[in-house]
């Protein structure tokens, strides 16, 4: 039985997320500094080869969904000193995205 | 080649028959050690060249094309939002049919544009290594490459944004974009004042390509 080339999307603009805070090795476009940090998705950009096996001249699949996700930054860094409302938008893949809790 | 030693010498001497002269220490040139990917680089075109993939001719004709990208592009996208509502409309919500309803390059990667405001400044960076809309922009300025800057725009956007003479309001929004995959991203800066009537040319001309990554802002006439 063929496995789904793509992952459906599993959330929507709006919804607060949570990325996962786990450190495999390798190829990851995932920042270390947003792991654990919870966000707002803010669109679904479309769904993509999965970088962390395209590095690897492997085919990507599942595809992903990848999302742009809204931070603040007083909560990505304790220490910001720039406006409250500030942010940080980052695309990230859903496989790195739970529901927060 | 008469420099190929590589001690220091302020003493006086000749070399290759040249009449004996003095001169400082000559600074190394940095593009002459071949390191594990130039040297795979080497190897990969090489290989390209030798299995008839591709012709070296193609090769630096690829890298002739990308050398002569320059910000233009993006400054016209920018100009024609400023003077076409439904445009910029448009160009938010899909930036590569912004793009191709202008008769330019849609590009591979997918465009994100982000408008700066009364209200919002947006500022792009990509901390995994230099995404950038090279087909709109050219090749990324070296700033934008380095570490200094991928690592502290992130964090303290408003005291980098300030070394580069951008001081943005205590109550605007800053939102730094962190170009980490598919997306590549283009700031629409605000339109300066003092600009009613003119024509796209006129004001494209103010569009500079930091304005364009949101370092700074369209240059004031």
């Amino acid at each position: 039985m063929a496995i789904a080339d793509r992952a459906d999307p599993r959330f929507v603009p709006g919804d607060t997320v949570a990325v996962r805070a786990i450190y495999p090795l390798g190829h990851v476009r995932t920042p270390y500094y947003i792991r654990g940090k919870r966000g707002v998705i803010e669109r679904l950009c479309g769904v993509y080869g999965n970088p962390e096996d395209l590095a690897y001249a492997r085919p990507g699949l599942p595809k992903q969904p990848l999302y742009r996700v809204r931070f603040l930054q007083r909560e990505v860094w304790p220490e910001y000193r720039g406006g409250a409302d500030d942010t940080v938008d980052i695309e990230i893949f859903q496989h790195w995205l739970e529901t927060d809790r | 080649m008469p420099h190929d030693h590589d001690h220091p010498h302020d003493h006086a001497h000749s070399h290759g028959g040249t009449a004996p002269h003095k001169h400082p220490p000559l600074r190394p040139d940095q593009d002459d050690t071949i390191t594990y990917w130039r040297a795979m680089e080497i190897a990969v075109r090489e290989l390209l060249i030798g299995k008839g993939i591709l012709t070296a001719d193609e090769v630096r004709r690829a890298v002739e094309d990308m050398d002569n990208r320059t910000p233009l592009q993006g400054a016209r996208i920018v100009a024609k939002a400023w003077t076409d509502p439904q445009f910029r409309k448009l160009l938010l919500s899909d930036g590569n049919a912004a793009c191709k309803a202008l008769g330019i390059d849609d590009g591979i990667y997918k465009l994100v544009v982000v408008e700066n405001t009364e209200d919002v400044h947006n500022v792009i960076v990509c901390t995994l290594c230099s995404c950038y809309p090279r087909w709109l922009l050219g090749l990324p300025p070296d700033w934008y490459k380095s570490r200094n800057y991928r690592s502290r725009v992130i964090n303290e956007p408003r005291d980098v944004l300030r070394e580069f003479g951008t001081e943005i309001a205590g109550d605007a929004v800053v939102r730094v974009h962190d170009s980490t995959a598919d997306m590549r991203y283009l700031v629409l800066p605000k339109r300066p004042s003092g600009t009613d009537g003119w024509s796209e040319d006129k004001l494209a001309a103010l569009v500079t390509r930091d304005s364009m990554i949101g370092v700074t802002f369209a240059t004031t006439p």
